[in-house]
């Protein structure tokens, strides 16, 4: 690789080593923190080991269940060519910026006592589903991460060279073989990384565990923690479960790095290719009925949202959605503009120490730290905060600083490439007709990073605007963000004013990304 | 005889016609500029492409609806003709059978296949730990097992070197000498034309011309030949 010959650049080194420093304060400073404050010698008790047995076995059985439907559904969609192929994958990528809250109230309205499955299996005699705890659990994570999977495994069905399967064809492979000689070894290099990163995603979904799990059987460590910090008051024991948590999620996250599965929803999925080997009727009726069975399972719900929210809508919506609505906003927004301001100045660093050859470290560094749980920092943050001010005087801010830190990586790995691409082929272009400065920020790097940092900002205000985590620990009874009060209000049995937030919630959430997204491509029609 | 009896390829704006008849045992290069179809038409008679009308037919027989593993044709492609993940002489077993289930007879055919390319003792190495010639040269011991009647090349030595490029059209020349194989090549470089080829098929303007002898083709080429290879009247290079 060339080495730049370019001194580092004060500002970057400035601005990179702040950014780097605030997510050491909060993440090492965080566990320092509960180090300080977790009883030592404590031993794990029966409920913490019930928690711990809990988390693993609801993160695995989603994890199992996530890659492995998502196999059939990703090997269809590569397959075939029907109308409505497009539709259905922008449908895998809704749920990823869905806020939780919303999910669980569509999978109660399908799956729920009184939801649609529910009804029509009672009107058959059968009795009705309750799917709170494990089964609640796990078909949100699945609802959740079998899209996501989907994706990632369709994105390496289309990275086979499309001559492979023609070279099947033209030898007469039959579908066994071509399973066995193409597709097998592709899975191989994907299941695995997929897989991981459901298993970490699943171990830090707070909202699904707060609102489907619960009691001594479907506790995971999250909730254990919120429970020890919110109504027990025990700090000393929900510092001992962050500890676990974190120690938890930094070797799956370690794992995570380590075969890195990364879901490019830029990428473009179009493009089916031509089979010779899966024309059979069979075959053709089994991706049929997968594919059918993936919108329903997916669209279902969404559209559960969807229709009592509009009924909600009529009948007038809770005078509490607005200062709900207006905080939510201004907490996505600063946190939007804190993670990109925070990625930028990382990504800069970074990319200058890797035109030098390093800069791997810093990187693994914060997507590790990162990757470990924002709930671990939130719980540090409150125990750090609480001799010096109140903690709950400090909801919004905190949240947004800590919903920042969580959408680092997706920030991170969005302007990474961008600035490598930038440099790599403009670069020396730009030093040989001496442009620097402000003018090669704006005339050269910029171009590259517009598209990227409008879809990273885009990602980072919904996560924030969905997210359910940090601010339930933290909000005092009369605050509320919009996912806060929706989990409430569900609490309550208020169920008709909860969908007519949910609407506001997913609509708010969907139009922020899509502004920050369209925002940053240039010739896009509005 | 190959015949393509009023072949029309159509794909989106773009449109290809070719009505010819190839003799059986004969070498043809197809040239003209990129994106005329020269790929599509190979792709057509291979099966990976369906014409919108005409019949391609073999010795008689009709091919058009035939499933590719059924037509008497082995199409080498540009790149990726070798599965990465198998080895050398796995890849090549293919060739003889589609589940590799061969036998110790079946792999010493493998064997002697590899032998007769230039690749003895290399049978057990992935494609990755082979150059870009030896992968080419895998690809022909599958094709000299597969032994079908028609051998088309779409360019699949592009990525080589002049040198090692006349040694692979060479040991295709051999292959085809001994199995009295009709060629069919797709070529950008007039020289790899002459060295093979005994006629040529100018494909340009949505159609494919019939055959010419190539000594005569090159010597007084038509106007659209001398444009693509540069030397029209007063033409720039």
């Amino acid at each position: 690789m060339a080495r730049s010959a370019q001194p580092l650049g004060l500002l970057r080194l400035a601005g990179g080593g702040l950014a780097l420093a605030l997510v050491a304060a909060l993440t090492l400073g965080s566990v320092a923190v509960l180090l300080a404050r977790a009883e030592p010698g404590r031993a794990l008790g029966p409920a913490e080991w019930a928690a711990l047995r809990f988390t693993l076995t609801q993160a695995f059985l989603s994890a199992v269940l996530s890659t492995a439907l998502a196999v059939p559904a990703a090997r269809a969609l590569a397959r075939r060519r029907f109308p409505g192929r497009t539709a259905l994958i922008a449908l895998t990528g809704a749920p990823f910026l869905l806020p939780a809250i919303v999910a669980v109230f569509g999978l109660l309205a399908i799956w729920g006592r009184a939801g649609l499955a529910s009804r029509a299996l009672e009107s058959l005699g059968a009795p009705g589903l309750d799917i709170y705890g494990l089964t609640g659990v796990v078909l949100a994570h699945v609802f959740f991460n079998l899209p996501l999977c989907t994706r990632l495994v369709l994105q390496g069905w289309l990275a086979i060279p499309p001559e492979h399967f023609r070279l099947a064809a033209q030898l007469g492979l039959a579908p066994g073989d071509v399973a066995r000689r193409i597709e097998a070894p592709m899975l191989r290099g994907v299941l695995p990384g997929a897989f991981v990163l459901v298993f970490l995603l699943c171990m830090t979904s707070f909202a699904v565990a707060l609102t489907l799990g619960g009691g001594p059987r479907a506790t995971t460590v999250e909730l254990a923690i919120y429970q020890a910090l919110r109504f027990d008051f025990d700090l000393g024991r929900a510092a001992w479960l962050a500890l676990i948590q974190f120690g938890l999620c930094a070797a799956v996250a370690a794992l995570a790095l380590r075969f890195a599965a990364e879901a490019d929803f830029g990428a473009s999925l179009g493009g089916a290719v031509r089979r010779w080997d899966a024309e059979s009727p069979g075959l053709r009726a089994l991706d049929a009925l997968v594919l059918g069975a993936l919108a329903l399972f997916v669209g279902l719900p969404l559209a559960a949202v969807a229709a009592r929210g509009l009924l909600a809508l009529a009948a007038g919506l809770p005078a509490a959605v607005w200062p709900a609505a207006a905080r939510s906003l201004g907490v996505a927004l600063v946190s939007a503009a804190l993670a990109l301001a925070l990625g930028a100045a990382l990504a800069a660093l970074i990319d200058a120490r890797r035109a030098r050859g390093g800069g791997r470290a810093i990187e693994g560094f914060a997507l590790l730290a990162l990757a470990a749980s924002p709930f671990v920092i939130g719980t540090g943050l409150f125990i750090a905060i609480r001799p010096l001010a109140d903690p709950f005087a400090l909801a919004l801010p905190v949240t947004a600083t800590v919903n920042a830190a969580m959408a680092l990586p997706f920030v991170l790995r969005a302007l990474l490439p961008a600035l490598a691409a930038a440099r790599m082929r403009d670069g020396r272009l730009a030093e040989s007709l001496g442009i620097t400065g402000a003018a090669r920020l704006r005339l050269v790097t910029w171009p590259h990073l517009r598209r990227p940092a409008g879809f990273a900002a885009g990602i980072a205000a919904a996560l924030s605007m969905g997210d359910l985590g940090v601010i339930a620990l933290f909000a005092p009874p009369e605050v509320a963000t919009l996912p806060l009060l929706m989990q409430r209000l569900m609490a309550g049995y208020r169920m008709e004013a909860a969908s007519g937030v949910a609407l506001v919630l997913v609509a708010l959430t969907y139009a922020l990304f899509w502004i920050f997204d369209r925002g940053g491509r240039p010739n896009a029609p509005a | 005889m190959l015949r393509l009896e009023g072949v029309e390829i159509a794909q989106e704006n773009w449109r290809l016609t070719a009505d010819l008849a190839l003799e059986a045992g004969s070498s043809t290069a197809l040239i003209g500029p990129s994106g005329a179809g020269k790929s599509t038409i190979l792709n057509a008679i291979a099966g990976f492409v369906a014409p919108v009308s005409g019949r391609i037919l073999w010795e008689g027989a009709d091919l058009t609806g035939r499933a590719p593993a059924d037509r008497p044709v082995t199409l080498l492609f540009q790149e990726h003709n070798l599965f990465p993940h198998l080895t050398a002489a796995r890849n090549v077993g293919l060739g003889l059978r589609p589940d590799l289930r061969l036998g110790r007879d079946g792999w010493a055919r493998v064997e002697a296949a590899l032998a007769e390319v230039g690749l003895a003792g290399k049978g057990a190495r992935l494609p990755a730990q082979l150059s870009g010639g030896e992968r080419g040269r895998v690809a022909l011991a599958r094709a000299l097992l597969r032994a079908r009647p028609i051998l088309m090349l779409d360019e699949p030595f592009a990525a080589l070197g002049p040198a090692l490029r006349a040694e692979m059209l060479d040991l295709v020349a051999r292959i085809r000498a001994e199995q009295g194989a009709t060629l069919l090549m797709v070529s950008h470089a007039p020289e790899d034309a002459r060295r093979i080829a005994e006629r040529v098929v100018l494909v340009d303007g949505g159609r494919a011309a019939p055959p010419v002898e190539t000594a005569r083709l090159f010597a007084d080429p038509p106007p659209e030949l001398a444009a693509y290879l540069g030397a029209a009247p007063g033409g720039r290079v």
